[in-house]
């Protein structure tokens, strides 16, 4: 798994506090990993510290599980 | 009796008679405090009268550019907000039917839209911190109405709704939002009123008097301490039993 995924699942595994094998590719934040809107909010907060990015509103409502967050930050660091 | 010491608070309006004195509250509850305003020379005189733990940001409400502003540069003067109090408000009263739109929306951009602003600003801090107090500034005309206050009654209502709106959606966090709903207290917004007015008014209020700022900043004080931390989304009314809702 690359670095970026690893970052990204410590950041959701402690965010969310769910255990680590939950958070596989097509986990959805919200329906698999007991999110609630707002989590959704802090993770994009979180990911954007983490990784030096800025994540626009409409970017961030299509990233809704664990591959998608993934895949939007490696494209964009 | 409430410390708000290791506390950062930012308080617009602080040049103000009522925001001066919720300044003073909470710096003497061990809170830091940066003080808002338009006018830098009042200001200063308030810091230089608190002394220590007190910063000085200007800021012109009616400009958006300048709200945005406002929330970053307290964090980065006293490391972050924990504590925001909305206190400005301006007034421009008109009768509805003479009522323009530039009074309208010039009273509620600065009472409302700022508010707004500056609590989005301060957000993501209290979200990260698991901890914060927004106090905003509302009046029992907001709930009560009162001839020729059509604009600012408006402003003040749309707090108390917007209030309660993000204490629902923050409340998991430990953020609260609430409201303090002054009624006719001495301030120089009242000062204005002659004689005969306030003898009117006065008439309307069962205890016989005017409120004092340092009672608005009393209840300040309470809503951002600790112990208030299970009070949120409401409005605390201080008129005297003006009006009892």
């Amino acid at each position: 798994m690359s670095d970026i995924a690893d970052r990204v699942k410590k950041i959701v595994v402690e965010h969310l506090g769910v255990e680590e094998d939950k958070v596989t590719e097509n986990a959805s934040f919200i329906d698999d990993l007991g999110a609630d809107s707002l989590d959704t909010v802090e993770l994009v907060m979180a990911f954007e510290e983490e990784f030096g990015i800025e994540i626009p509103d409409d970017a961030a409502e299509t990233i809704q599980t664990f591959g998608d967050a993934v895949k939007f930050i490696s494209g964009a660091v | 009796m409430f410390d708000l010491g290791g506390k950062n608070a930012l308080v617009t309006g602080a040049s103000g008679g009522i925001g001066g004195e919720i300044a003073r509250a909470l710096h003497a509850a061990g809170a830091v405090v940066t003080l808002s305003g338009t006018r830098l020379a009042p200001l200063e005189a308030l810091a230089a009268e608190l002394g220590e733990r007190v910063f000085v940001e200007t800021c012109d409400l009616s400009d958006a550019a300048s709200v945005e502003a406002l929330p970053k540069a307290a964090a980065a003067k006293m490391g972050s907000v924990d504590v925001l109090v909305n206190n400005a408000g301006i007034t421009r009263d008109n009768l509805f039917m003479r009522m323009s739109d530039d009074e309208w929306q010039s009273v509620l951009d600065v009472n409302l839209t700022s508010t707004f602003r500056l609590c989005r600003g301060v957000l993501r801090g209290m979200m990260k911190a698991r901890w914060g107090r927004i106090v905003n500034i509302s009046s029992v005309v907001g709930a009560t109405g009162n001839p020729g206050q059509g604009n600012y009654a408006a402003s003040k209502a749309g707090m108390v709704g917007m209030s309660k709106s993000l204490a629902a959606e923050v409340a998991s966090r430990g953020i609260t939002v609430n409201c303090v709903a002054p009624g006719f207290i001495t301030t120089a917004m009242t000062e204005k009123l002659n004689d005969e007015q306030k003898a009117r008014i006065l008439t309307q209020v069962p205890a016989g008097r005017m409120g004092e700022p340092g009672e608005i900043a009393a209840a300040v004080l309470y809503l951002a301490s600790p112990e208030a931390g299970y009070v949120t989304g409401t409005t605390l009314h201080v008129n005297g039993g003006m009006a009892m809702i």
